[in-house]
C-alpha cells in the first residue's frame, strides 16, 4: 500500500512542470551564486581626504594611506562640509581631516593631530575602516620617527610586534564559512516548503477525501508524503556537495558520510514540521504564511549569517528551537575542523529529538473527519 | 468609478471573511520585525578571552589590563601550555587567545624583538577580523603610552569621531533590512495569489465575461492590501522607534511617503507575478520562497553590495528593497532631506510603473 502512495506523490512532483525544476536547478544556481554575495569582508572603504596643511608630510601620508591597499580615495574635499557631503550622498565611508598647522606641530612639537570621521550607520564599515585608519596613521608616525632616528643616531624606542594568527581558515575566505551552512539553508527552504503545501493543497483541491474514504492508516498516510522528501532532501545535499567542490574547491575534512547521516535525521525533522503546519492550515496561504515565518525565524536565529553570541540572551534562548542551528554547527565543525561523530553527539540527540516530536506530532494532528 | 469602489468592496470581503488570515497578516510583520530586530547583529562583545603568558611582567600586565577594562572582551583564564589553546578553541569557550613572547618587558625594552599573538577561530572571517582589529587598537594603544612616556617626538593623534551611530548599535545598520525585508516579501505573498485564486477557483471566467477592464481590476486588487499594509507600516514605524530604539532623524512625512511607495511596488510586484502563473502553490513558492533569498542576501540588507561581482551587483540593482533600505537609512539615522532620497524616489516610481505595465500586458482576458 505504501509503495502505491509513494509512487503516487512522485508521478505528482514529476508531473507538476515547476517542481522538478525547484528541486534541482534551484540548489544548483542558488549554491553556485550566492557564496559570493555572502561577504561581510569590509574592502575598498571610500574615503574622502581634507588637507588643509597642503604640505609635504601630510602629502606623504595620504599616499601612504592611498596606497596602503585598503582604501580606495574617494575625493580629495576643501573642506569638511564638502567631505560630509560625500558622506551623505554614500560617496565616501570615512573622511581623513589634516589640520592646517599639521608640520608645523609635527616639526616643532613633536606631536600632531588627525581627525577621522567615519559613516557608522553600518557600524562593522565604519568601526573597522576607521581603526585600520588610525593603524595606518600610527605606522605612518612610526616611519617619519624612525627617519629621525636615522639622522639623529638616536637608540632604539621601546616596541613590540602584534602578530594575527587564524585558526581553520588561514586566509579568512569567506565560502570556507557560508557555503557548507546555505547547503542547511538550500534543504530548509525545499525539504520544508513543499511539505508544508503538499497536504493543503490537497485539502484545496479536494482529493484528500478520497483518502479520507480508503483504509490508508494515518501512519502510512503520513509516511507517504515523508519519505519522497526524504529522498529529495539527499538529491539535493548531493548537488550541493557537487557544485561545493566543483567552485569553491570545498571538501569536507571530517567525513561525508556524518553528513549524510545527520541530514537523514535533520529532514525528517524538517519534513514533519511541514506536515504539521499543513495539517493545521486551512487554505494554502496560511500555510504559506506559517511556514514563510517559521523558516525565517529558524534561519536568522540560527547563526547562518550573524553569530547567536552577539544576540541579546533572550534570542540565544530562541535559537535553541531553531533545528538550523544544529545542522549548521555540524556541517561547518564537519567541513572545516573535521569533527568526528563522537564529537557531536549534543547536536546528533537535538536533532533526532526534533525529528520524534513533528513527526508523532504530525500523525497525531492528522485527522480523517473534518 | 463606481464599479471600481464594488469591486474593491469585493477584495475587502474576501480578507475579512477569513479573520485568521487577517490576523496573521497583521501579526507577522510585527513578530518577524521585533524578533529580527533584535537578533540580527554583528556587534562583537563580551568575547571571552584566554591568555598564554610565560612572561608575567610589568608589560603585559599592563596590556592585560587594558583589554580587561574594554567592553569587548572578558577575561577568562590564563593557560599553562601553549597546547591548551587547541582544545579551548574546539571546546568553543573562548573567542580570542593572546600569547605573548618569553621575557616580553625585557626584550621590548632592549631588542625589539617582543612579540604579542593574536589568535581568533577564521571559520567566521568576520568576527575574526573584527576582534583581531579592537584587540591590535587597544594593545598598539599600550604602546603609544610608552612612546609617550619616553617622550619620543613625531607622534600623531588619530580623534576618531563616529558620525550617525556613535554607540556602533547593530540596529542601526540592520533594523531598516528587516522593514524592507518584511514589507516586501508580505506584501509580494499577500497580492500574488490574488489572481491566481481566481483562476484557480475558476471565478476567473465571472470577472471576465463582466465589462471590468484590466486595469481597473489590478488597481483594485491592490487596494484592500494597501490598507492592510498600511497598518503594518504603522505598526513597524511604532515598533522600530519604541521597541528597537531606531531614531527618526529626519522628516516623518518623506519616511512615510517613500514607504508607501515602496509598498505599493512590493505589491505591483505579486499581483505581476500572480498575473504569470496559473496556480496559488507556484504564486507562493516564487512570491514566499524564490523571492525571499535575494532579498536576504543581495538587497544590501546584510551583506554589502559593494563586495559583491558585477552580476550580481546587476541582480542587486533590480530588487526594490535595496534602494528601500538604503532611502530608510538616509532619512531615520542620517536624518537627510528629500534632496538626499530622489534617486531613490524615481527607481522606485519607475518600478512601479514598470510592474502594472507588464502585469497588464500579461493580463490574459481570454480563456485558453
Amino acid at each position: 500500500m505504501l509503495k502505491f502512495l509513494i509512487e503516487r506523490e512522485f508521478k505528482q512532483i514529476r508531473r507538476n512542470p515547476f517542481l522538478p525544476r525547484v528541486i534541482v536547478a534551484f540548489p544548483f544556481m542558488a549554491l553556485w551564486i550566492l557564496p559570493m554575495a555572502a561577504n561581510f569582508e569590509v574592502r575598498n572603504v571610500r574615503l574622502s581626504v581634507v588637507d588643509n596643511s597642503h604640505s609635504t608630510y601630510s602629502s606623504r601620508l595620504v599616499r601612504k594611506v592611498a596606497s596602503s591597499g585598503y582604501f580606495k580615495l574617494a575625493n580629495l574635499s576643501s573642506n569638511y562640509s564638502q567631505a560630509l557631503r560625500d558622506v551623505e550622498l554614500d560617496r565616501a565611508d570615512v573622511v581623513l581631516e589634516i589640520p592646517p598647522r599639521f608640520e608645523e606641530n609635527l616639526v616643532r612639537e613633536g606631536a600632531s593631530s588627525v581627525m577621522i570621521s567615519a559613516n557608522t550607520v553600518n557600524g562593522t564599515r565604519g568601526g573597522l575602516g576607521s581603526a585600520f585608519l588610525a593603524s595606518v596613521v600610527g605606522d605612518f608616525a612610526a616611519e617619519v620617527h624612525g627617519e629621525w632616528r636615522q639622522g639623529t643616531g638616536t637608540l632604539a624606542v621601546p616596541s613590540f610586534g602584534i602578530v594575527p594568527q587564524f585558526r581553520y581558515n588561514p586566509h579568512l575566505r569567506y565560502p570556507v564559512f557560508m557555503v557548507p551552512a546555505l547547503m542547511v539553508m538550500l534543504m530548509t527552504l525545499i525539504c520544508g516548503f513543499l511539505p508544508a503545501l503538499n497536504i493543503v493543497s490537497e485539502k484545496e483541491r479536494g482529493t484528500i477525501e478520497q483518502i479520507n474514504v480508503t483504509p490508508v492508516s494515518r501512519l502510512a498516510f503520513i509516511m507517504s508524503k515523508l519519505i519522497p522528501y526524504w529522498i529529495i532532501g539527499f538529491v539535493v545535499l548531493t548537488i550541493c556537495f557537487g557544485v561545493a567542490r566543483l567552485f569553491y574547491g570545498l571538501i569536507p575534512k571530517g567525513n561525508l558520510y556524518t553528513i549524510y547521516l545527520f541530514a537523514s535525521v535533520y529532514v525528517l525533522a524538517l519534513s514533519g514540521f511541514g506536515l504539521v503546519i499543513s495539517n493545521f492550515a486551512k487554505s494554502i496561504q496560511q500555510a504559506m504564511f506559517m511556514m514563510f515565518f517559521f523558516v525565517m525565524t529558524f534561519i536568522f536565529m540560527s547563526g547562518l549569517y550573524t553569530p547567536v553570541n552577539s544576540m541579546p540572551q533572550w534570542a540565544q534562548n530562541v535559537s535553541i528551537f531553531s533545528p538550523l542551528k544544529y545542522f549548521i554547527l555540524v556541517m561547518r565543525l564537519v567541513y572545516l575542523k573535521g569533527s568526528g561523530i563522537g564529537e557531536l553527539t549534543v547536536p546528533f540527540g537535538a536533532l533526532c529529538g526534533f525529528a520524534l516530536f513533528f513527526n508523532t506530532l504530525a500523525v497525531v494532528t492528522y485527522r480523517k473527519r473534518s | 468609478m463606481k464599479q471600481f469602489m464594488t469591486f474593491v468592496k469585493k477584495e475587502f470581503l474576501h480578507i475579512f471573511r477569513d479573520p485568521l488570515t487577517t490576523a496573521i497578516l497583521l501579526g507577522l510583520p510585527m513578530l518577524m520585525l521585533v524578533l529580527f530586530g533584535f537578533a540580527i547583529t554583528t556587534e562583537v562583545k563580551n568575547t571571552q578571552v584566554a591568555i598564554y603568558d610565560p612572561s608575567r611582567d610589568a608589560a603585559t600586565e599592563a596590556i592585560i589590563n587594558k583589554l580587561r577594562a574594554n567592553d569587548y572582551f572578558v577575561f577568562k583564564r590564563y593557560l599553562n601550555s601553549p597546547e591548551e589553546i587547541e582544545t579551548a578553541f574546539q571546546r568553543g569557550e573562548v573567542g580570542l587567545v593572546v600569547v605573548f613572547s618569553e621575557r616580553f618587558y625585557e626584550n621590548l625594552l632592549h631588542t625589539g624583538e617582543a612579540q604579542v599573538q593574536l589568535i581568533t577561530d577564521g571559520s567566521d572571517p568576520n568576527t575574526a577580523t573584527t576582534l583581531t582589529t579592537y584587540a591590535t587598537n587597544i594593545i598598539g594603544s599600550y604602546q603609544q603610552d610608552l612612546l609617550q612616556l619616553s617622550g619620543v617626538p613625531y607622534q600623531i593623534v588619530p580623534q576618531i569621531k563616529l558620525l550617525y551611530n556613535p554607540q556602533m548599535k547593530g540596529a542601526y545598520q540592520f533594523v531598516p533590512g528587516v522593514m524592507g525585508m518584511v514589507l516586501m516579501l508580505i506584501c509580494a505573498m499577500m497580492t500574488s495569489i490574488a489572481i491566481a485564486r481566481e483562476k484557480e477557483m475558476g471565478t476567473m471566467e465571472v470577472l471576465l465575461v463582466s465589462p471590468m477592464k484590466p486595469l481597473v481590476m489590478i488597481l483594485a486588487k491592490t487596494v484592500p492590501y494597501f490598507f492592510l499594509s498600511i497598518v503594518n507600516l504603522t505598526n513597524i514605524l511604532l515598533l522600530s522607534k519604541f521597541m528597537l530604539g531606531l531614531p527618526i532623524a529626519g522628516s516623518l512625512v518623506w519616511l512615510v511617503g517613500i514607504s508607501l511607495l515602496f509598498i505599493f511596488v512590493s505589491l505591483a510586484l505579486g499581483i505581476l507575478i500572480s498575473s504569470m502563473v496559473n496556480t496559488q502553490l507556484v504564486a507562493l513558492l516564487i512570491s514566499g520562497m524564490a523571492l525571499m533569498v535575494p532579498i536576504m542576501l543581495l538587497s544590501g540588507m546584510m551583506f554589502p553590495v559593494e563586495n559583491m561581482p558585477w552580476f550580481l551587483r546587476a541582480i542587486s540593482n533590480v530588487i526594490p528593497a535595496r534602494w528601500y533600505i538604503i532611502a530608510v537609512k538616509k532619512i531615520m539615522i542620517e536624518g537627510l532631506g528629500l534632496s538626499s532620497i530622489l534617486k531613490e524616489l524615481a527607481i522606485l516610481g519607475g518600478m512601479a510603473v514598470f510592474f502594472i505595465a507588464v502585469s497588464l500586458h500579461k493580463f490574459k482576458n481570454r480563456l485558453e
